[in-house]
């Protein structure tokens, strides 16, 4: 059949599917839903993939974050020791300076470990101010968490045996604290302490928070100290006053990152440091163990949960839609029995009243796919609506941190390009199934018969 | 030369236990250039003939002769052809497609010529002669439903034509029309025939008979007579 027959039969499939338009619409809306559905999953599927190799790359696909998270009240009275100075008790949690050395000392597989202390606290400079992260490391804390140095250079060895005053700037401090000077040199106060800036890091797109760890990980508005520095400026103890009382903790060490040699070491070395530290710590959960590797398997937990979701909706809708439009075409089938004798009459074989009647399916159908896809194509956008949703309602209650809601609230869902010509040719294909059988039985009809009808 | 002929035809349906023998044995000859009127009263087979005549069903035995073709023989798809080629409809109740306007509606029987060609500029200046003959010029736009009965009946005719068939055949063709426009389509057939088409029409009413050639009465699925009606001039 020559492309010119084709095309007229599609515009003729057009003209009679225009005569009835609401039935038309409401035919199609299956597919449509059916299509979207198809689409949406694949784009959630893809940002959530894409999201998890982006946060595994920031975090080291080999590192396993080991970060100090505050018990929960209850327990954290029965466990407090340590402290215990001024008449009142200090609660004291989180890794210890011991747990870093256990740990580079008893695990073979790993090649590099690097051990800091954080705090959230005020920098000056003059009279401009910032709320900055405050970081007591090593000089291995750069390497490990892929940060690069814009100017100057990081902290050294000589720095941490030296206990000195100095200290790196991430981006953001840099430029807020010094938008017009040189800060190489300069001196900024921390608390009451003064640090002389020895460097600038590169500017670096946050990445996600992980675990209990303080805030998602802005490295842009950090200041590294060395860590010895840190210990005795700062100390372990910190307080803070909240609504006129005073609170105060012990921490000896925030984070301590291992970097294991060989990527298939990682998750059973993670499940020794887990081990190990429990013996320590005991009851006390005051500690997490955070496998960027893992995170790829929790990107795939929520891909599996989507795909089921919204395959299930795909699925029924698609095949509902399915039965809706041969519903349809049956009734439209009957309805223009008269037209099929006549053109019966007039020569038309059996094969091109089928040829005509599937076409008007498969042009019902791909209209409803074409929609649908429009509609795929808004996925970023209602998702991000679901969001706000998700974040109000369903994250809220309890803790509403786990890596899972974090993971969805920070993800963006991506367009598989791909799927649009797949879908679209799943609703031709559904044109084509539901669609045999009315155009087989329009085709089928005695044409002395279909003259007759009224 | 025959454009048709009939030997020795039956027709029977079969409805369970009981046996329909719609026509018993007819045997008829339709020169070419013939323009005859099937008669009879209503259940005498007369529709059953003319839908064997026009290749819409086989004989149940007997022989129909088209053009050369035996079209008991012939599988669907021939059928198809051999009407699609062979024969112009003309029915009573018109039967245009309700959403095509005329000129769709003329090209229909050209889009199902064996070889599915596409309609080229000459076949699209006969649609247009085929209109203008039937005085529709300035109506190929419009739809059925826009048209009176005869206007209607005019299109079924140029359609009847497009593929420039070997019979034309009419069932009751001015059955639904008033007697002004059944003397127009009448004087459109007439015409027809003497430029040598051949036309087998199936009519009620002697009026309408007596503008054919010759006519044949038909009585339980048998020709009962067949003869000249005098036409009125002749009276
Ligand atoms: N499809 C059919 N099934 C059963 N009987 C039929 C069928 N078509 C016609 N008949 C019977 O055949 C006989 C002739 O019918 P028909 O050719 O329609 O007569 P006419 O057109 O002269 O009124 C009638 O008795 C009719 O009931
Ligand atoms: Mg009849």
């Amino acid at each position: 059949m020559p492309l010119a027959n084709t095309i007229r039969t599609i515009r003729l499939a057009f003209k009679s599917l225009l005569l009835h338009k609401l039935r038309s619409g409401l035919t199609m809306l299956g597919i449509v839903f059916g299509v979207f559905s198809v689409i949406a999953m694949l784009a959630i599927g893809e940002g959530a993939s894409a999201q998890a190799q982006q946060q595994v790359l920031a975090l080291g696909a080999t590192n396993i974050i080991v970060v100090t998270v505050k018990p929960p009240p209850d327990t954290q009275q029965n466990s407090s020791s340590g402290g215990g100075r001024r008449g009142f008790s200090v609660p004291q949690y989180g890794l210890l300076r011991s747990d870093y050395d256990l740990l580079t000392s008893t695990l073979p597989s790993i090649s590099g470990a690097v051990r800091m202390r954080e705090i959230l606290s005020e920098a000056r400079y003059l009279q401009r101010t910032i709320n900055a992260r405050l970081v007591g490391s090593t000089t291995e804390y750069s390497d490990m968490n892929h940060l690069q140095l814009l100017r100057g250079r990081f902290l050294s060895d000589q720095d941490e045996r030296d206990m000195a005053n100095v200290c790196v700037l991430g981006a953001e401090t840099a430029s807020t604290l010094f938008p017009l000077e040189d800060p190489l040199g300069q001196i900024i106060q921390v608390r009451t302490h003064r640090y002389t800036v020895i460097g600038i890091m590169r500017s670096r797109t946050a990445s996600a928070a992980i675990g209990g760890s303080m805030s998602g990980q802005d490295f842009n508005k950090d200041i590294y100290i060395p860590l010895s520095t840190f210990r005795v400026r700062v100390g372990d103890i910190t307080f803070t006053r909240l609504s006129g009382t005073f609170s105060a903790e012990q921490v000896e060490l925030s984070q301590i990152t291992l970097k294991v040699r060989d990527m298939k070491d990682v998750v059973a070395t993670s499940e020794v440091v887990k081990e190990s530290l429990k013996r320590t710590h005991g009851s006390k959960s005051d500690f997490d163990v955070i496998v960027p590797l893992e995170l790829l398997r929790q990107a795939d937990q929520i891909r599996q949960i989507f795909n089921i979701v919204l395959g299930s909706i795909a699925a029924i809708s698609l095949v509902v839609g399915g039965i809706g439009i041969m519903n349809i075409m049956l009734a439209t089938v009957t309805e223009r029995t008269r037209e099929i004798g006549i053109r019966r009459a007039l020569g038309a074989r059996q094969r091109d009243i089928i040829h005509q009647f599937l076409t008007e399916t498969i042009v019902l159908a791909g209209s409803g796919g074409l929609i649908g896809i429009l509609l795929g194509l808004s996925t970023p956008l209602a998702f991000g609506g679901l969001k706000g949703i998700v974040n109000n309602f369903v994250l809220n209650q309890g803790n509403g941190t786990s890596q899972m809601g974090k993971m969805f609230t920070e993800m963006e869902p991506k367009i598989a390009w791909w799927s649009l010509p797949i879908a679209f040719g799943i609703s031709v294909g559904i044109g084509i199934i539901f669609g045999i059988y009315p155009a087989r039985s329009a085709a089928r009809m005695d044409p002395i018969e279909a003259l007759r009808h009224e | 030369m025959y454009a048709a002929r009939l030997i020795d035809l039956t027709k029977f349906y079969y409805l369970g236990d009981n046996v329909v023998r719609a026509l018993r044995g007819v045997s008829a000859d339709f020169p070419e250039g013939d323009f005859v009127a099937i008669m009879g009263s209503s259940g005498s087979g007369k529709s059953t003939l003319l839908n064997l005549l026009g290749a819409l069903d086989r004989p149940t035995t007997g022989q129909y002769i088209l053009s050369g073709y035996d079209v008991g023989k012939l599988d669907d798809d021939d059928l198809s052809e051999i009407r699609n080629r062979l024969i112009g409809f003309i029915f009573q109740s018109y039967n245009l497609i309700p959403q095509y306007t005329v000129l769709e509606n003329i090209q229909v029987p050209l889009h199902y010529r064996s070889d599915r060609r596409t309609i080229g500029s000459e076949e699209m200046n006969r649609c247009l002669d085929l209109a203008s003959r039937v005085g529709l010029s300035d109506r190929l736009d419009h739809r059925p439903f826009q048209l009176s009965g005869g206007q209607q009946q005019r299109v079924a005719i140029a359609r009847a034509l497009v593929n420039d068939p070997e019979i034309i055949l009419a069932d009751e063709p001015t059955g639904n029309l008033d007697s002004a426009t059944e003397k127009e389509i009448m004087d459109l057939l007439t015409a027809l025939n003497r430029e040598g088409r051949t036309i087998i029409m199936v009519t009620h009413e002697t009026s309408v008979a007596r503008r054919a050639r010759h006519q044949i009465v038909m009585k339980d699925g048998l020709i009962h007579s067949e003869g000249m009606l005098l036409t009125e001039g002749e009276k």
